[in-house]
């Protein structure tokens, strides 16, 4: 709802109380997603953290959920703004299923649904502050695609949010390949949730990976992964830099 | 049905539970010039008679397209079908827009429909006097419906509206068995022939009709004369100077092609139906 208030001095009119209904900044956020095609289908990796600024508030946070029969949502950004979205997307698919007519929304359509949306904010200067991929399988096509809060968006093999884009997509890069098995998928995910969790401060060592083929959703229990932290330059991490200490 | 007293208004029930001027938008369906309609399991074929004016006039365009995979063949009062057919057009592209996806044929019909019965529930408006043959194809497969000025919708395997439909009707209803294993040729070649039996003993040439296809890997396309007069050489074995009138003119089925001695047939028509 905005109100345009008149202000006394000039001709100018505020929009006083408009401005504090607009999302400005994020305040409860998720870190990085990311996601593959693989041979039957999608794979995509998030941890459970919400993140209050620099705090790790919460840690078990799903960011990815089912949309429909045919697709998988992971969101990083402002959960609230996720939840929002899940709103949208659960209205869409119960009218979707209502229909009851043999027809149903495949990935295509929700992706393009949500770029419609996240354009549409963004242009009322009003985002949804969020970073979504969205994957799924319908009649044994793949799809996998990404829409970011300014509404840009796009699809690939391989997809990564927020620092995910910078750590885990070179390694993608190097070693996705068309025929990856689940196993090799699940082991490829994992590397590059593993390094995110090593260099993201925002990550939390709690993450679920979701599978989503012809035959539908899973989405994996919470666990971690093992880490190592006797390499020998953490005993004297700065003996390197000049002038540390 | 006669002239009476409760016939005024669309709002005004009759005794029996009838709504009479919906039942006569319902006959103005029935004055225009025939459209059919036939599906087969990938393909749906849309025909209709061209019907001028007069010998000076063009042939009114009763086939549309909505969308790369949805056609609409009217008969009735062609104003409102193309008001009609500007909507479902508008329809399928914002649904395209929103979801980079053609939109479900079943789901654009019941929008015509819901269209249709608001004008028979409002004391300002008129129900409008056109009815629509919609065929598409989505992932439910190849559709035919027959959307009404009541408001309601059927879906079929083949269908035919207009004036002298019962004819073809007749046809189809002997042949309708075969055609959801049809082949697109075979489609083609029996829309043509139902056209014929409307025509009632004209001779059929491709100038008289109008046919249109759309089908699993093929977007709803006009057929153009010759393809039209080929089929047509297949089975009519008239001779030669009957055919010339039609061969040879490569205008596209849906311009402006002038009918010859094409559509006379009832000279008492209103000049708004067609």
């Amino acid at each position: 709802m905005t109100f345009t208030i008149p202000i006394e001095n000039g001709n100018e009119v505020k929009n006083a109380e408009a401005d504090s209904q607009r999302t400005l900044y994020p305040y409860v956020t998720g870190t990085s997603v990311v996601a593959i095609k693989y041979k039957d289908g999608i794979l995509m990796a998030s941890d459970m953290g919400g993140s209050y600024g620099s705090t790790l508030r919460y840690k078990n946070i799903e960011r990815m959920k089912a949309i429909g029969k045919h697709s998988l949502l992971g969101a990083s950004g402002e959960i609230s703004d996720f939840q929002e979205i899940l709103r949208y997307l659960d209205e869409l698919v119960l009218n979707d299923n209502m229909w009851d007519d043999g027809n149903s929304l495949g990935p295509k359509e929700v992706h393009n649904y949500l770029t419609r949306v996240m354009y549409n904010r963004r242009n009322k200067f009003n985002p949804l502050w969020n970073t979504l991929v969205l994957g799924g399988v319908k009649n044994g096509e793949k799809y996998l695609g990404m829409v970011s809060m300014i509404g840009v968006s796009f699809e690939d093999n391989h997809v990564a949010t927020g620092f995910g884009n910078h750590l885990a997509r070179p390694i993608l890069r190097d070693e996705w390949r068309e025929d990856l098995s689940f196993e090799d998928g699940v082991k490829l995910l994992e590397k590059c949730m593993r390094v995110l969790l090593y260099r993201d401060r925002s990550a939390i060592n709690k993450l679920q990976i979701a599978k989503m083929t012809e035959e539908g959703v899973t989405v994996s229990e919470p666990y971690s992964l093992k880490t190592f932290w006797e390499f020998s330059a953490f005993t004297n991490p700065t003996v390197g830099a000049e002038g540390s200490w | 049905m006669f002239r009476n007293q409760y016939d005024t208004d669309v709002t005004t029930w009759s005794p029996t539970g009838r709504l009479f001027q919906v039942e006569y938008a319902m006959e103005a369906v029935k004055q225009g010039s025939a459209a059919i309609g036939l599906r087969s399991r990938s393909h749906v074929v849309l025909a209709c008679v061209n019907k001028a004016q007069s010998e000076l006039s063009s042939h009114q365009r009763k086939i549309f397209k909505v969308d790369d995979h949805i056609g609409v063949a009217i008969a009735g009062l062609t104003a409102d079908g193309r008001v009609l057919s500007r909507y479902m057009r508008s329809e399928s592209i914002n649904h395209s827009f929103s979801y980079e996806s053609p939109l479900p044929v079943g789901r654009l019909v019941v929008r015509l429909a819901d269209k249709a019965q608001v004008c028979t529930q409002r004391s300002w408006k008129r129900p409008y006097g056109v009815g629509l043959l919609v065929g598409g194809l989505d992932e439910s497969g190849a559709h035919l419906y027959y959307n009404c000025p009541s408001g309601n919708y059927f879906e079929y395997q083949a269908f035919a509206i207009g004036s002298r439909s019962q004819a073809a009707k007749t046809y189809l209803e002997r042949r309708f068995e075969g055609f959801k294993e049809s082949s697109r040729e075979d489609l083609i070649k029996d829309a043509i022939l139902a056209i014929r039996e409307t025509l009632q003993g004209e001779t059929l040439k491709s100038s008289l009709c109008t046919v249109s296809v759309l089908g699993v890997g093929e977007p709803f396309h006009f057929l153009d004369q010759e393809t039209i007069q080929n089929v047509i050489d297949t089975f009519e074995k008239v001779p030669e100077q009957d055919e010339e009138a039609g061969e040879g003119e490569a205008e596209v089925a849906a311009g402006a092609a002038p009918a010859e001695q094409g559509g006379s047939g009832d000279q008492d028509v209103a000049p708004m139906e067609m």
